[in-house]
């Protein structure tokens, strides 16, 4: 199996090699390379999962380790670790990136850097397994950087286009902030347990070594960097710039693994997590859910709209791990990453039309445009269908994948809530409802608005067409994989994952922190679940319908008009369609913040420090003159003296400076016979 | 007397011998390929001392590096304005006397002392125990070794850069 | 077997050899020669008491370093004698004594 797992994950990276040395030269510009060797990595993954299935058993896991640096006391072992967790998560990351590499090959031909691009999608791939396989915190660091720079590279694939540029450094430098969280709560973790080893630090914590307000900082630190890479509140601002990529890229990367990772490490970490930890991650999760959904509704680019429910949708699997579902959050992750992928496939092959049309028509107008667009129903039929499965599946509609899941964390959360004696922790759920709703509501909007209704430009409409095999099929099948049977079996309950599979093998891990303090971090008896469970599904079904149905009364029946609505409340509109200015706001705070301390510290150095020097500058020289009579008529007289006597000595010498190396070198030897001969008398 | 020691034999001799070409040789150009036959010579002679890495290293970093970096300076220095200097030298009773003495100072100590005595150890590999020497009890100079081959690296580059002429 | 004073006695003569080179010669380069064969010379020194005794991989250590010098220090000392080449058009060591005054 490891043997498997290692040829899943080498097999990207040879790839990329191939890819980068000689890929222009191949025949096709070697889009086979990258996507066979992802295919037979997608194929080992199924053969890997079969394996799962077979052992069937939530507490299995295989692990192999090499020692990798060795000196003198300090030992940094490397091994990959595969257990359900990183087995489902290889198949999540191997599916998607197959489907996208195979609807790259339609929606990326003709490019000019064809190659290139399929060689970053190898090495994102390669990154991304390896983040997923690795059983030590240091070689998830590696991978977590890697996918980094795979995304800032592809972000700005098109990188003449200064806003793609822009937005490529945006994003690593955001990442930035959050990666350092995550170093130095790594540097914790390595300095009070002395490993990096998911196994070691669970004993580690479990007998005491890292305990107490340590361990909340550990816990918040490393959260920071799925802070930053899963684009959560505050350091969101990079998800939705980063659409300027290629779509299917957005899809591989920006929606359904890359900013996964930050969620796949939390839920590796959640046995480390204390219950403030627990708290700030649950909040921080809960309001990125809320904040992201109502940006989403006012955003006009097909894309951004998606951006920002992708911001919100980790919001709520962060949530999810705040408050303890673990299985919830990592079953919305899975879920998530196919119909979102599903989402932005399907967005791009809108695009590719719009593009191709307007590109027909001399149009110079954004492709990505949702008043543009309008009744693409008939034209692009699978597109259309496709589209509107992924759709019901976000908003959490019954018989859909996202249904299980999104329901798992409001029960969760719900369940949270009500064995916390706290009532402000009611907050979360409240949070992850209204969440719902809106989510449900702009989603539609967007079907609405793309294929519903007149076409709004009729003369792009004419030249719309369906987009090619590679693209159409990639989506079928993720369709496909948004049904809620496909994670129930064998159970055929449409209302829950209980029974299923998938709640079988994901077992909440044994919380290090509760076996350190002798009692549960987090007590939720089940009678309680199963009442939060209950109450979740009826009111996430509610809040989702009448999500719809405000979208359809708004934007199909037109029964209000929607400019009149955001009129009405401009002010509220306004915030929301400027994403509650946070680029602003980091504009005026952080950037100018930077240059203005720079500016201070410059008048600081011009006025007060050359002040000072200014000022000890005439003291001194008051001084000096001072002295200097002292010197003239005093000291003067005995350092002549002195001068004439070394003088003297020193003419004498200069004889001996010939300024020849070899003289001197005789001169050494002399020396050292000399010493010899008095040592040996 | 075994194959063994007659080569070691061999080996000893032109080692001595080539340096002293190295030494007497008019031409400089000589005297560098003389040192040549030094540098494998030593080679050789590490191979006696179970100092099979050292061998190699000394070939490697000697033989294909500074021999050559020598080679290029004898060549880039041919063309000297005046020819009577290339086989220029100084005084070979004062240089003799020096080497003499020296010769004399380190044959007394090696007679002097009863090296003889030490004991003498089969042939062991060495290079897997210096890999693990370098990386543990040696990390400090091998890292402080690396910076230095930095600044020599940067340094050499500074100094042999064109510059332009300012006559 | 070979015993250590003969690798005693090899490396000393090589060692004078390499002073009379650096004495002997006007040529820079020459002299850098001689530097060579001094240090090589030490080298098979540190290298056979490494041998001949129990500390045996500590002078191999001393050997690999004083190996990694010598690079460092030829590469300089090139770089150096070829700067005085295109300024001076010699490399005659008994004429370079501007630093004298």
């Amino acid at each position: 199996m490891i043997t498997q797992a290692l040829i899943i994950w080498l097999l990207p990276l040879l790839a990329f090699t191939i890819q980068i040395f000689v890929g222009k030269r191949l025949p096709r510009k070697g889009d086979w390379v990258s996507v066979s060797a992802i295919g037979i990595s997608f194929m080992l993954s199924i053969m890997l999962m079969i394996q799962m299935f077979m052992a069937y058993d939530p507490e299995f896991a295989v692990t192999a380790a090499m020692p990798w640096i060795e000196t003198g006391n300090f030992a940094i072992p490397l091994g990959i670790r595969l257990d359900n967790l990183a087995i489902i998560m290889l198949m999540v990351v191997t599916t998607v990136s197959f489907l996208v590499h195979v609807y790259s090959m339609g929606y990326m031909a003709g490019d000019q850097y064809y190659n290139r691009f399929f060689a970053y999608l190898s090495l994102f791939s390669f990154s991304m397994l390896g983040l997923v396989l690795w059983d030590n915190l240091f070689g998830i660091y590696m991978m977590w950087e890697l996918v980094g720079i795979c995304s800032y590279l592809l972000i700005g694939f098109y990188f003449t286009k200064d806003s793609a540029a822009n937005a490529g450094k945006k994003a690593f430098i955001t990442n930035r902030i959050g990666d350092f969280g995550f170093l130095i709560g790594l540097l914790i973790v390595f300095t009070t347990i002395g490993s990096f080893n998911f196994s070691a630090i669970h004993e580690g914590v479990s007998s005491g070594l890292l305990s107490g307000g340590l361990l909340t900082a550990a816990g918040v630190l490393l959260f920071a960097g799925a802070v930053g890479k899963s684009a959560q509140f505050p350091l969101h601002v990079w998800l939705p710039d980063a659409m300027e990529g290629p779509t299917p890229v957005s899809a591989l990367i920006h929606a359904a693994t890359m900013v996964a990772a930050g969620v796949y490490l939390m839920a590796r970490l959640s046995f480390m997590l204390s219950f403030d930890a627990m708290l700030v991650v649950a909040y921080i999760g809960g309001f990125t859910a809320i904040f992201a959904a109502t940006i989403a509704i006012t955003q006009n680019d097909i894309k951004r709209v998606l951006a920002y429910s992708t911001v919100s949708q980790l919001g709520y699997m962060i949530m999810a791990l705040g408050v303890g579902s673990y299985m919830a959050g990592f079953f919305h992750l899975v879920t998530h990453a196919m119909f979102k992928a599903g989402l932005f496939l399907g967005s791009g092959s809108v695009i590719h039309a719009m593009h191709h049309s307007m590109h027909k028509l001399h149009l110079h107008e954004d492709p990505n445009d949702l008043r543009l667009m309008g009744g693409f129903k008939s034209k692009m039929p699978v597109t259309y269908a496709t589209f509107l499965i992924f759709t019901l599946a976000l908003s959490g509609i019954p018989f859909f994948s996202g249904f299980l899941s999104k329901d798992a964390i409001l029960g969760g959360t719900l369940a949270f809530a009500m064995s916390q004696h706290n009532p402000i922790h009611f907050l979360l759920p409240v949070f992850g409802f209204t969440a719902a709703m809106i989510t449900a509501f702009y989603m539609f909007r967007l079907v609405i608005r793309t294929f519903y209704g007149k076409p709004v430009r009729p003369e792009i409409y004419e030249h719309i067409h369906e987009s090619p095999k590679q693209m159409t099929v990639p989506l079928m099948v993720l369709a496909a994989l948004s049904i809620f049977i496909v994670y129930t079996l064998p159970s055929f309950n449409p209302t829950g994952a209980a029974g299923g599979w998938f709640d079988h093998l994901i077992q909440h891990p044994h919380s290090a922190v509760s076996a350190q303090l002798g009692h549960d971090v987090l007590h939720i008896d089940h009678e309680t679940e199963h009442l939060a469970h209950i109450s979740g599904i009826i009111i996430s079904i509610l809040v989702a319908g009448l999500g719809i149905l405000l979208a359809f009364f708004i934007y199909y029946w037109k029964k209000a008009d929607h400019t009149r609505i955001a009129q009405s409340i401009r002010p509220l509109y306004l915030l929301s369609f400027n994403k509650y200015y946070f680029d602003e706001i980091y504009q005026a705070t952080f950037v100018r913040g930077l240059l203005a301390w720079n500016d201070l510290l410059n008048w600081f150095d011009a006025k007060i420090i050359d002040g000072i020097v200014n000022l000890s500058a005439t003291v001194t020289r008051v001084f000096s003159a001072v002295s200097g009579l002292f010197d003239l008529h005093i000291v003067d007289g005995l350092v002549n003296g002195l001068a004439n006597v070394t003088s003297l000595f020193g003419n004498g010498l200069r004889k001996i400076q010939t300024g020849q190396v070899q003289n001197y070198i005789l001169g050494a030897l002399l020396g050292t016979v000399l010493i010899i001969i008095i040592s040996l008398i | 007397m075994e194959i063994n020691e007659m080569l070691f034999l061999a080996i000893a001799l032109t080692t001595v011998l080539s340096a002293l070409i190295v030494a007497l040789s008019k031409k400089i150009i000589y005297s560098a390929f003389a040192l040549l036959l030094t540098l494998i010579g030593f080679a050789g002679l590490f191979i006696y001392l179970s100092a099979d890495f050292l061998s190699m290293a000394q070939i490697m970093i000697y033989v294909g590096g500074i021999l050559i970096l020598i080679l290029f300076g004898v060549l880039m220095t041919q063309r000297i304005y005046d020819p009577s200097q290339i086989t220029a030298h100084n005084s070979i009773w004062v240089s003799l006397a020096g080497g003499i003495a020296m010769a004399a100072i380190t044959g007394a100590v090696v007679w002097l002392n009863p090296w003889g005595k030490t004991l003498a150890k089969d042939f062991e590999y060495s290079t897997s125990r210096i890999g693990s020497e370098l990386l543990t009890k040696y990390l400090l100079p091998f890292e402080v070794i690396s910076v230095l081959l930095l600044a020599v690296l940067i340094g050499a580059v500074y100094l042999g850069r064109s510059r332009e002429v300012h006559k | 077997m070979i015993q250590l004073n003969t690798f005693l006695i090899i490396s000393a003569i090589v060692f004078s050899t390499g002073i009379f080179t650096i004495l002997y010669k006007k040529n820079v380069i020459g002299i850098l020669m001689g530097v060579e064969l001094i240090l090589n010379s030490v080298n098979l020194n540190f290298i056979s008491f490494a041998k001949y005794s129990d500390a045996q991989i500590n002078g191999q250590m001393i050997a690999i370093f004083i190996m990694i010098l010598a690079a460092a220090e030829a590469a300089i000392a090139l770089a150096i004698i070829l700067n005085i080449y295109r300024d001076r058009a010699m490399v005659d060591v008994t004429l370079i004594d501007e630093m004298k005054n």
